[in-house]
């Protein structure tokens, strides 16, 4: 299978406000795609085909009523199953969450992105309750790798990673908490954008961890991924941690130079356990960007401990009660180690936000002298289904606990990122773009900047 | 043999009202090892008395 130009999200909405393509065909050739190949892939829990068929026809005759479209007209676009999507039940990857009442209105980012003309295909598979790293779910099957089908797609958002990594559709949503946007991106070769935190509304999604919880898109280039993230943007009163900031786009910056930016290298922690794929990745990034210089970010596995033990105890406060009374209905797994972090004492908890705050304030002073930080997205490309340990150094690491070292310090205190695809060969693999808070324009232009370089790029899937 | 931890575990989980079957408890045990080692990890940097914890996080 390949990927024709024409399949990006801009071109999709240039067609169809054109007049050159109409909305309906560009919604019936994604659901082609997702009826011929998600039997293999299994990135799609469910697909709102009569939904996205009437969302299609509506911005057909806005056109032929010489109405103004949105700059998303006609895109098709899927949501990992967390969002809820009006007439189902949120299962955010769980089988308890499946007796719920079907959602009365649709996640906030689903309404902005279909007011800018975007079209709602289907909700996507996820690890339960996004406690997971490698996008199996032990409910719905796993989600797999567009380019090698017995490998992970990664997770949490493995079907976000999946669907857009396999072309399907051109955009999807994720969530982010510890990795669960720029893993999948990785082991997918996609791009995928997690905003600082509390720039996108996550208003009706299921959360997790609210500390930590991010919502973000994922796309096959720099451009739609930028314009999925401009139509999502803006202040929500249904989100308390949503910026009151106003909506500052980025399509219309995103070929500035980068010249003047100062791109430094994370070193230490960000350089050990990988795997010569990511030191290639990253080598491969930092070169085209000219960059040499290398910074250590402080204390940096403190954060990582940190951002474990806000999580697993946030996530146990989050399901106590179905702990209570389902505790076999979850994912024996996600449940065991949800029981585990309810027994955390609370002091150490207090703590590890305290040191968040030290944290935050070391990361501060670095962006005084640096624009771009640089790291691996994940210490490997994507293992295979199934796989519990890796042999790195000679050493037997497990691949769950290990698959987030890079990106955990990260998201601990909400930096915005850009996770990039490198093509390598046989698998690609993603490297992290990073900027100080609240600047998605710099990670977003760097990004933009690599790819018209041709040293990064989202890859045709051939696994399927 | 009775590990270190399973005293801890039972008077939590009663605390908390989890139910909890014996099958569980060696990866309920093995989990809980990991966080504290983590969370001793966080423990052990010396903070100001006056650190602020960041519980809704503004970046």
């Amino acid at each position: 299978m390949t990927t024709a130009p024409e399949g990006t999200a801009a071109n999709i909405a240039r067609a169809v406000a054109g007049g050159k393509l109409s909305a309906l065909d560009a919604t019936e050739a994604a659901l082609a795609r997702i009826k011929q190949h998600d039997t293999i892939l299994n990135s799609f829990t469910d697909v709102t085909a009569e939904r996205a068929r009437a969302k299609a026809r509506a911005i057909d005759a806005d056109i032929a009523a010489g109405r103004k479209v949105g700059p998303l007209a006609g895109v098709p676009f899927a949501v990992k199953n967390l969002f809820d999507v009006a007439g189902l039940p949120t299962r955010a990857g769980s089988k308890i969450n499946r007796d719920r009442a079907p959602a009365a209105r649709d996640a906030t980012l689903i309404e902005r992105m279909e007011a800018a003309g975007a079209v709602l295909v289907g909700a996507l598979n996820m690890g339960e309750y996004a406690y997971d790293f490698t996008g199996e779910n032990v409910h719905d099957g796993p989600s797999r790798n567009p380019h090698d089908v017995t490998r992970m797609s990664g997770g949490s958002s493995g079907g976000s990673g999946s669907a857009v990594g396999g072309a399907l559709v051109p955009i999807a949503l994720g969530s982010d908490t510890n990795g669960s946007i720029r893993v999948p991106s990785s082991f997918c070769g996609i791009f995928g954008l997690k905003p600082t935190y509390g720039r996108l509304s996550r208003a009706r999604s299921f959360p997790f961890v609210a500390s930590l919880d991010h919502l973000g898109p994922f796309a096959r280039s720099v451009t739609d991924l930028a314009l999925a993230y401009d139509a999502m943007q803006g202040p929500d009163a249904d989100d308390a941690a949503c910026t009151t900031r106003p909506v500052e786009p980025v399509t219309p910056l995103l070929s500035e130079p980068i010249s003047g930016l100062r791109v430094a290298i994370a070193g230490g922690y960000f350089q050990k356990n990988v795997f010569p794929e990511a030191v290639e990745a990253v080598g491969r990034v930092a070169k085209a960007l000219g960059a040499t210089r290398v910074v250590d970010i402080p204390e940096a596995a403190r954060a990582r401990a940190a951002a474990y033990v806000i999580t697993t105890t946030e996530g146990a406060s989050l399901h106590l009660d179905r702990l209570r009374q389902r505790p076999n209905d979850f994912d024996p797994a996600v449940r065991d180690r949800l029981i585990a972090g309810a027994m955390v004492p609370a002091a150490l908890v207090d703590r590890a936000q305290k040191f968040r705050r030290w944290y935050r304030a070391r990361l501060a002073e670095i962006f005084g002298s640096v624009d771009v930080l640089l790291a691996p997205a994940t210490p490997c490309t994507a293992p295979k289904l199934g796989q519990v340990t890796f042999k790195l150094d000679g050493v037997e690491l497990p691949v769950r606990a290990n698959i987030g070292v890079h990106t955990q310090p990260i998201s601990f205190i909400g930096l915005p990122v850009v996770a990039v695809p490198v093509p390598l060969e046989p698998m690609p693999i993603g490297v992290q773009i990073i900027a100080a808070p609240w600047r998605e324009d710099i990670a977003l232009r760097v990004a933009h900047a690599l790819e018209r370089m041709g040293v990064v790029s989202a890859p045709s899937p051939r696994g399927f | 043999m009775a590990e270190p931890l399973d005293d801890y575990i039972d008077a939590v989980a009663q605390a908390l009202a989890l139910p909890i079957e014996e099958a569980w408890r060696p990866a309920i045990r093995a989990n809980l090892e990991v966080s504290l080692r983590l969370a001793r990890l966080v423990d052990e940097f010396a903070l100001p008395d006056e650190t602020e914890p960041a519980p809704v996080f503004a970046a």
